[in-house]
């Protein structure tokens, strides 16, 4: 890794941290990290196990995948049967269950369901099937969404007819402010997302100390970033000090990145949005504005969202919500495991419950 | 949701550049940045560059973190 | 002669022959091959271990190696995996109709190179063609016999606490390099296939000790996979050290970039070795001056603590579970 990158994975470093974080004495506060990478993260390098049992962990809702609701899985199903379609999707979505089937079985009954690295992956695929109709599965967060917008304004730009995109973008603001009112989970700090932050500025969060008056740490995604993201969070707190410090300056300008917000007004415009598990949250998703709409593929395969139900005794909710930890929900380890997922906090990859499965600290 | 890399352009051709990260080389857009240069660092999200990587920063931010202040056991 | 595989190639008459005599016995020649018997016989004295394994492998060609290359090494492999020294291998093909002869040529010589190295016999075999779309242009399936020499007792329940665990090379090389091959993620790596036949490799190690509890090659589902499959066979726990564990800088960087994780990558040329801390340093200095054995590591131990789990000790201090993967690892974006 590049000098500097390998620096924020230095054992000693770390050991450092740890110690510090050790020494910690004071009352239980509760850090809630709202980004599915930093779940990931948390889990991957065990942070967990390093933690005194007096500062608690709670994953938020940002798992693109956990929040997207039933029936764009069930949806992405239905257009993948018609003949000349090509479903194009990141990864991340292959394994979700739907009503019954979910798009990695559906691949396995012989659908044409590729996985590509980049959304712009697919402009490549349309313009080389050109008796195709190439579908991307788009989902995510502010980091993401501007690559689709792009991808969304280039197949414009190459006047790309047998593209489109099937979105459920989400934006995340209004989402924390719901959190920041939730009287069931005292957050006391925010760990912030790094990469949304890179796209958004830092801005809103300044917003949310003030009004809300709970301190937040913009941080990166390395074990150095997030131990000491929760240091100086805890200390935060401790002092009462309702602040946002920025801790990933070399991504991270407080400004954000126009060129992507622009990127992305010019395609999206915010809508209200069903978050899985959540419900309802106002202006908290985002659809393909009019002067594309050749390229929404709601509006050109006539598709109608319908609401499917849940299995009944799972927690995504409130799990999402920070209110019940996974050993909370009667089907987990039992009934819902990593083999056969229920809800999608069990088959996102960063899913609050299949990261507490796949590392948890021992 | 934001799995990205740091990679170093090493090519530059129109809005696309040639990234190189431990190793690995692949084309991505960058389109959603400003004002870089061949050997820039860029942080790689989807195919996408979507900021600048600021090495300088990246060593301040280091010897910051190593200047540990004492917990406030409140 | 043709110029591909035809439903008559398969049919057993002239043109079976033809291709039997043209390219297998060609390739593979041996004294007991060319008997072109319905059975090979030979000798066999000790305890015999017999092995099977079937390649279906897509791309077919790839960095590296091709499907020949892989079932000679996966077999030959899976003998010295159990201690066994390989003599013999049988080979059945499966080949789909449209098959140009000169990838089949390409893969059968190097099925006769990869046993030449590893100095076993390919003596008996058997060739069927199916119609196009009835198979991914060719499957093999090769079974292997060898001789377990005296006093030797490796098997997966042997596993004691306080064991040390060697992985003999770099991890998730084959299994990286295949996925950039097969999935179109336009990602450019010098990376390719570990595909190698380890049993000479294996021989040297017995020669100086057979003082060794388990061993077994990390193929699908990668180290993870093996070692918990292991752990529960043992009845035993395994702790790993994330900083001992060889990856391959290239290889570590495809997977940050895929959010994909190489404990989980399959690998054709690697072996897993589990014993007492005692002969430790007899094996590794043994490993560390072979071809295929110089990058050995020691990458964790064998505990009674977690029984039937893999726990690895993180880069930043912390403990996680290395679980059983479920299914294929797939690219993440989020």
């Amino acid at each position: 890794m590049d000098n500097y990158s390998s620096a924020f994975r230095d054992s000693n470093l770390a050991a450092l941290l740890t110690e510090r974080l050790s020494k910690y004495s004071g009352s239980n506060v509760n850090i809630m990290e709202v980004c599915g990478t930093h779940t990931m993260s948390i889990s991957r390098y065990g942070i967990r196990s390093l933690l005194p049992e007096s500062i608690n962990l709670i994953s938020g809702p940002g798992c693109p995948v956990c929040v997207t609701p039933l029936y764009f899985i069930n949806s992405a199903i239905e257009l993948s049967n018609e003949k000349d379609v090509i479903i194009t999707t990141f990864g991340d979505l292959m394994k979700v269950p739907g009503t019954s089937s979910s798009l990695l079985m559906e691949k396995a009954r012989g659908k044409d369901i590729r996985i590509v690295y980049s959304p712009l992956d697919s402009l490549k695929i349309a313009s080389e099937n050109k008796d195709k109709r190439v579908v991307f599965l788009s989902v995510g967060f502010e980091t993401t969404t501007p690559v689709t917008a792009l991808t969304i304004r280039k197949a414009a730009e190459e006047g790309l007819s047998n593209f489109s995109v099937l979105s459920a973008n989400k934006t995340i603001p209004n989402a924390l402010k719901i959190l920041a009112l939730d009287e069931d989970v005292k957050v006391h700090g925010y760990l912030y997302p790094g990469h949304v932050s890179a796209i958004i500025g830092t801005k809103l969060y300044h917003e949310l100390a003030s009004q809300y008056g709970i301190p937040g740490v913009v941080a990166g995604f390395e074990p150095i970033d997030i131990l000491h993201g929760i240091l100086t969070l805890v200390d935060m707190i401790n002092e009462n000090k309702k602040a946002v410090v920025n801790e990933y300056k070399r991504v991270v300008d407080e400004e954000g990145n126009k060129e992507a917000i622009k990127v992305t007004e010019q395609v999206f415009s915010p809508c209200d949005s069903v978050w899985r598990g959540i419900g309802n949250i106002p202006l908290s998703g985002l659809v393909i504005r009019d002067e594309y709409e050749a390229f929404d593929a709601w509006k050109v395969y006539n598709l109608k969202p319908c609401i499917a139900e849940e299995t009944p005794g799972c927690k995504c909710g409130e799990i999402l919500r920070g209110k019940l930890k996974p050993t909370d929900c009667g089907l987990y380890g039992k009934k819902c495991t990593p083999e056969n997922p229920v809800g999608a906090c069990m088959v996102s990859s960063e899913g609050t419950c299949a990261a507490y499965y796949r590392y948890q600290g021992v | 949701m934001c799995l990205a890399l740091p990679g170093k352009i090493i090519e530059i051709k129109d809005k696309t550049g040639i990234i190189e990260m431990m190793g690995v080389v692949r084309e991505v857009s960058l389109e959603l940045i400003k004002d870089y240069s061949l050997g820039d660092y860029v942080l790689v999200h989807a195919g996408c560059a979507i900021s600048k990587v600021d090495e300088e920063e990246a060593v301040k931010t280091i010897e910051l973190f190593k200047e540990l202040k004492e917990m406030d056991n409140g | 002669m043709q110029e591909i595989i035809t439903l008559a190639h398969g049919s057993g008459g002239k043109t079976t022959g033809d291709l039997i005599k043209n390219i297998f016995i060609k390739h593979f020649n041996n004294d007991i091959l060319i008997k072109n018997e319905d059975a090979a016989s030979f000798m066999l004295s000790g305890r015999a271990a017999f092995t099977t394994d079937s390649f279906v492998i897509t791309p077919v060609f790839f960095k590296g190696g091709n499907i020949g290359k892989l079932a000679v090494c996966g077999t030959v492999n899976d003998l010295s995996a159990v201690g066994a020294s390989p003599l013999y291998l049988s080979c059945g093909f499966i080949i789909e109709e449209g098959l140009s002869l000169n990838e089949l040529e390409a893969i059968v010589e190097a099925m006769a190179q990869t046993a030449k190295e590893a100095g076993v016999k390919i003596v008996a075999g058997d060739t069927k063609v199916v119609q196009k779309n009835a198979a991914d242009k060719i499957f093999i399936n090769t079974s292997g016999i060898g001789i377990i020499p005296d006093g030797l007792y490796i098997s997966g329940s042997n596993a004691k606490p306080g064991d040390k665990v060697i992985i003999t090379g770099t991890v998730g090389d084959h299994g990286c390099s295949i996925l950039l091959e097969r999935e179109r993620l336009d990602i450019y790596a010098d990376i390719k296939s570990d595909c190698a036949p380890l049993n000479k490799m294996i021989g040297d190690v017995l020669s100086k000790t057979k003082d060794i509890h388990v061993m077994r090659d990390p193929t699908r589902g990668g180290v993870a996979a093996t070692l918990n499959e292991i752990a529960a066979q043992s009845k035993v726990g395994i702790k790993l050290y994330e900083d001992s564990i060889p990856v391959n800088d290239q290889v570590r960087g495809v997977c940050e970039l895929l959010g994909m994780d190489p404990l989980y990558m399959a690998n054709e040329g690697k072996m897993l070795i589990i014993a007492p801390e005692a002969s430790v340093n007899n094996i590794m200095g043994v490993l560390r001056n072979t071809e295929y054995g110089a990058n050995s590591c020691i990458i964790g131990e064998v505990t009674d603590e977690h029984i039937n789990r893999v726990v690895m000790k993180t880069v930043a201090g912390g403990n996680r579970i290395v679980d059983m993967p479920v299914g294929d690892q797939l690219p993440r974006i989020c």
